[in-house]
């Protein structure tokens, strides 16, 4: 495997410009010749399909989901961050590439980072043309509010539901596309293998989900734009449905997998209640604006909320992180979370939550205020926990909610597959080994409405490509591998279910891959996998047919490759011998307990080469080259 | 708490259906109404039948793909609450609870719980949006649209395409859909220049698809989960008939003499 980044030459702040006017064009009476088969329609894959149409491609687009509407992207709440500087406040293209690549813990490639914050710009632009809701003020101009590892506002919102409201922009420009006959969609169809012919991606095999058909689909390049894999923790704030098949099949072909550890833990989600819990649900980072971060000074402290007095209440985020408090990023309000419950001092029923409190915010601005800034997210706390919000202080505790890794690509968006792209969070690109929020809706646009449109173009006008067709043998070998496999998921008629299997595999790695790992935790997880990888492939249980809906047998595909992905997942962590970001090893840590990197051995981005099921993956890296940012020990105190 | 569950189940679309009763015990009310059909699953699934299938994916209320009509109300008894974010301290212990399909000619049963809602995008491609290509915007600040303005097109556009509107309304009428995704356009400064041709095309499909005529019994609001107002369906009567009166006119010259 080769990790050529192909990074163009030249200052930082030109690389987009220089590399626009040297990549090959396809004329626009060619575009047509060309069919691009598009994966996934979140904000990533919807906003390129639409894009490669308008430009004039013959798109194929294909999700899982009954609508484009309702990928995974809908649910995102806070905002989008761009480099606008509406607020005169000392933004700029620089400090956003700058906040980016010091968020991420300087585990991303510079030259990506440089070109997101550049096209942010446009990103906003483009949303308020397709007729997107952002926030306004008065005076009739985008609203905008801050979100954790900035010190400036550069985030455009629509109340709590941004990524709905963004969604529905690239879902109507696509919708415009399918209306016109451009693009051809393909809902309810879920993709289980890429094709490469002659090294080349070629197409993909799917399966549709409402007749169990097994069908094959041509083209002359593929676009992954299949999200994240927090799910394989089992529980995690994504949809019940997000999954790692696509890119894991993909991996499993020869794409190679970066950084499959750096996974985002979400300091602000509701606390489980049962072993019912089916999903953990997010209370936005924009909370953090206004509600202040506190658990009692003392251990056991079984006070109710407002019987603690002030005085003996620790705001830990302000204590420990003046310059930036309660919006500290990420990472580190995660951790924090964790230390003061492993402390004793974590509130509610379980210990395993710390308050978020809005009282402050509701005097100094008033209640109606708070309800117009957030009140969808206080509805939604009270629905599910039975508690008024505005009443007594919400109690939040941290849940996997983002994966930075993902497939590599390079600058063009190109796995090592040549021909596979991979866009939105489904490729390891931009956010390092932490991502700060607001940054992955600007991500998933920035993909597919501004860079992919460009770089898909020089790869078709670059590589001569022969014309195949369904009827390719290769498509019927992976065709007949598809459904063997299917037929041995239903034949097996042991004693579990899918879901059991992935609870289990969740709480090992929640408990040993989660938001501290070691040596050990990590080897324990590295035996225990394995085993839970035999006995599904013997005692799994699937019931009903395979030749109409069975949301069963989708579920136990997806968990199959969770328990092969997952194994990835720890080894990446266990050879990783650093801190950075989301990635906390406990053998290394600064002696006031924060994320010690080491650059020295570790400034790379690891990229794994899959050697077969159950055996160990060749590992490649990507040296990361930083001339811009300096590389400092991260501090936000 | 224990509960009693009479449930649709139905194979596919050409097989027919009938109700099944479940009961539970050892439900928790902290428990999501979706949690509770888990557990149930889960039994179902190990002892190898068939779990109930249920049209489910961000259980935050916000994707809009559960849909389950229960005790003969869209998404349930609590207001402006999705099947998902229902939770089991709504109901009583003790008590029985049927849970239907969406029921619309427009909206075919697929499988037990889960209806086919594709008419609702193929009434969005032609016309729920803004013609504008990437790449062909001005900087977003260029056109300033007031607070008021955008707070209104944002309430219109909280619409999460569910169908509950159709399921509660005795006609199976989309009109609140519909009329949603127009007043959101209609509100913005981008939307104006499609608006009229916007909400005849947007109303045609409607039609042809086979949702049935707005006859003002307004159930839809109240069962809107987002609390979508009937007020968007006056103001999508009158640009439909303002369309329909400029396509009239347009016809009438294109066919008067030269
Ligand atoms: C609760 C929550 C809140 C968030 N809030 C914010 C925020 O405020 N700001 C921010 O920047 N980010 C936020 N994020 C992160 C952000 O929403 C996601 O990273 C982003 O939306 C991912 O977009 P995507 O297009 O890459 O993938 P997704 O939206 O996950 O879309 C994946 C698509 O791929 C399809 N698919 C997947 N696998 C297959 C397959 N095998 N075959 C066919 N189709 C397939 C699905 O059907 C779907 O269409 C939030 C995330 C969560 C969970
Ligand atoms: S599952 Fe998404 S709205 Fe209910």
């Amino acid at each position: 495997m080769k990790l050529d980044a192909k990074i163009p030459s030249g200052p930082i702040a030109e690389k987009w410009d220089r590399h626009r006017f040297e990549v090959k064009l396809v004329n626009p009476a060619n575009k047509r010749k060309f069919s691009v088969i598009v994966v996934g329609t979140g904000l990533a894959g919807a906003s390129a399909a639409a894009t490669l149409a308008e430009l004039g491609y013959k798109v194929d687009a294909f999700c899982f989901h009954d609508s484009p509407r309702r990928a995974h992207s809908i649910a995102a709440q806070g905002g989008i961050n761009a480099a606008k500087n509406y607020q005169n406040d000392g933004d700029s293209v620089y400090r956003l590439f700058y906040d980016t690549v010091k968020g991420g813990d300087f585990r991303a490639r510079e030259a990506n980072v440089h070109r997101l914050a550049e096209v942010s710009r446009n990103i906003i632009d483009q949303c308020v043309a397709q007729g997107v809701p952002f926030a306004r003020e008065y005076g009739g101009y985008l609203a905008n509010r801050s979100f954790g590892g900035a010190q400036v506002s550069r985030t455009f919102y629509a109340a709590g539901q941004t990524g709905q409201q963004l969604l529905l922009g690239a879902y109507g420009a696509l919708s415009r596309q399918i209306g016109s006959g451009n693009v051809k969609m393909h809902t309810y169809t879920e993709m289980l293998d890429v094709v490469v012919i002659d090294g080349k991606a070629r197409g993909i095999v799917t399966r549709n989900l409402r007749s169990g058909a097994i069908e094959s689909w041509a083209a002359d390049a593929v676009l992954l734009c299949t999200g994240g894999y927090s799910n394989v923790f089992y529980l995690s704030t994504n949809a019940k449905g997000s999954n790692v098949t696509a890119t894991w099949r993909a991996h499993k072909r020869g794409a190679g997998f970066a950084n499959p550890c750096y996974t985002q833990i979400h300091p602000t989600c509701i606390p489980q209640s049962g072993d019912h819990q089916s999903k953990l649900t997010l209370m936005s980072e924009s909370l953090r604006n206004d509600g202040r971060v506190w658990v009692p000074k003392q251990k056991g402290d079984k006070r109710a909320s407002q019987d603690i007095p002030e005085s003996e209440r620790d705001y830990y985020l302000e204590r420990k992180y003046p310059s930036f408090g309660n919006l500290s990023p990420r990472d580190i309000a995660s951790r924090a979370a964790k230390e003061v419950c492993d402390e004793g001092r974590g509130v509610g029923p379980t210990g395993l939550g710390v308050y978020l409190d809005f009282a402050d915010a509701i005097k100094r601005v008033g209640e109606s205020t708070v309800a117009e800034r957030y009140g969808n997210l206080f509805d939604m706390y009270e629905r599910i926990t039975g508690e008024n919000p505005y009443k007594q202080p919400m109690r939040i505790f941290p849940a996997p909610h983002y994966t930075m890794g993902g497939l590599w690509v390079d600058y063009n968006l190109m796995s090592t597959i040549p021909g596979l792209h991979v866009l939105g969070e489904a490729n390891f690109s931009d956010h390092g080994a932490n991502r700060l929020g607001a940054s992955a809706l600007m991500q998933g646009l920035a993909d597919g409405y501004f860079v992919i449109p460009i770089t898909l173009g020089h790869y078709l006008a670059s590589n001569p490509l022969e014309k195949v067709d369904t009827s390719h043998e290769s498509f019927k070998a992976v065709e007949n591998e598809v459904r063997e496999k299917t037929k041995k998921l239903m034949s097996m008629k042991g004693k579990r279910t899918p879901d059991s299997f992935h609870r289990e595999l969740g709480r090992i790695m929640w408990d040993n891959c989660g938001m501290a790992r070691s040596t050990e935790s990590l080897k324990k997880a590295l035996q225990r996998i394995p085993a839970l990888r035999a006995e599904f492939w013997e005692n799994l249980n699937v019931p009903g047919a395979d030749g109409d809906t069975n949301q069963v047998l989708e579920n136990a595909g997806r968990v199959a490759d969770f328990l092969e992905f997952a194994e990835l997942m720890c080894m990446d962590a266990l050879t990783r011998e650093e801190s950075c970001g989301g990635h906390f090893r406990v053998e290394h840590q600064t002696p006031d307990g924060e994320a010690k990197r080491n650059d020295e051995d570790f400034c790379h981005s690891s990229v794994w080469e899959h050697q077969g099921v159950g055996k160990p993956a060749t590992l490649h890296k990507e040296a990361l080259v930083f001339e811009n940012v300096k590389l400092t020990q991260r501090s936000y105190k | 708490m224990n509960i009693t569950l009479h449930v649709w189940r139905q194979k596919s679309a050409r097989e027919p259906g009938k109700l099944v009763t479940y009961k539970r015990g050892d439900v928790s009310p902290d428990m999501s109404f979706l949690e509770m059909i888990d557990v149930l699953n889960e039994e179902l699934a190990a002892k190898g039948e068939e779990p109930i299938a249920f049209a489910h994916d961000c259980r935050e209320g916000i994707c809009g793909s559960c849909s389950m009509m229960i005790d003969g109300m869209p998404h349930g008894p609590q207001d402006l609450t999705t099947t998902c974010q229902l939770h089991m301290r709504t109901f009583k212990d003790g008590a029985e609870i049927t849970v239907e399909p969406w029921r619309a000619a427009a909206f075919p049963v697929v499988k037990d719980l889960i209806v086919d809602r594709e008419a609702f995008d193929r009434i969005i491609q032609q016309g729920g949006f803004v013609s504008v290509n990437t790449g062909n915007a001005q900087d977003a600040n260029a056109i300033p649209i007031s607070k008021e303005a955008a707070d209104k097109a944002f309430e219109a556009a909280a619409c999460i395409g569910c169908g509950a509107c159709v399921a509660a309304c005795p006609n199976a009428s989309a009109m609140l859909f519909v009329s949603a995704k127009v007043a959101q356009m209609a509100e913005l400064p981008q939307g104006q220049p499609e608006r009229y041709r916007r909400a005849k095309k947007m109303v045609d499909q409607h039609d042809a698809e086979g949702f049935g005529a707005c006859r003002n019994h307004y159930e839809c609001e109240a069962a809107c989960p987002k609390g979508i107002s009937v007020r968007y369906i006056a103001q999508l009567n009158r640009d439909y008939l303002k369309a329909s009166v400029a396509v009239a006119e347009h016809a009438g010259r294109s066919s008067g003499p030269g």
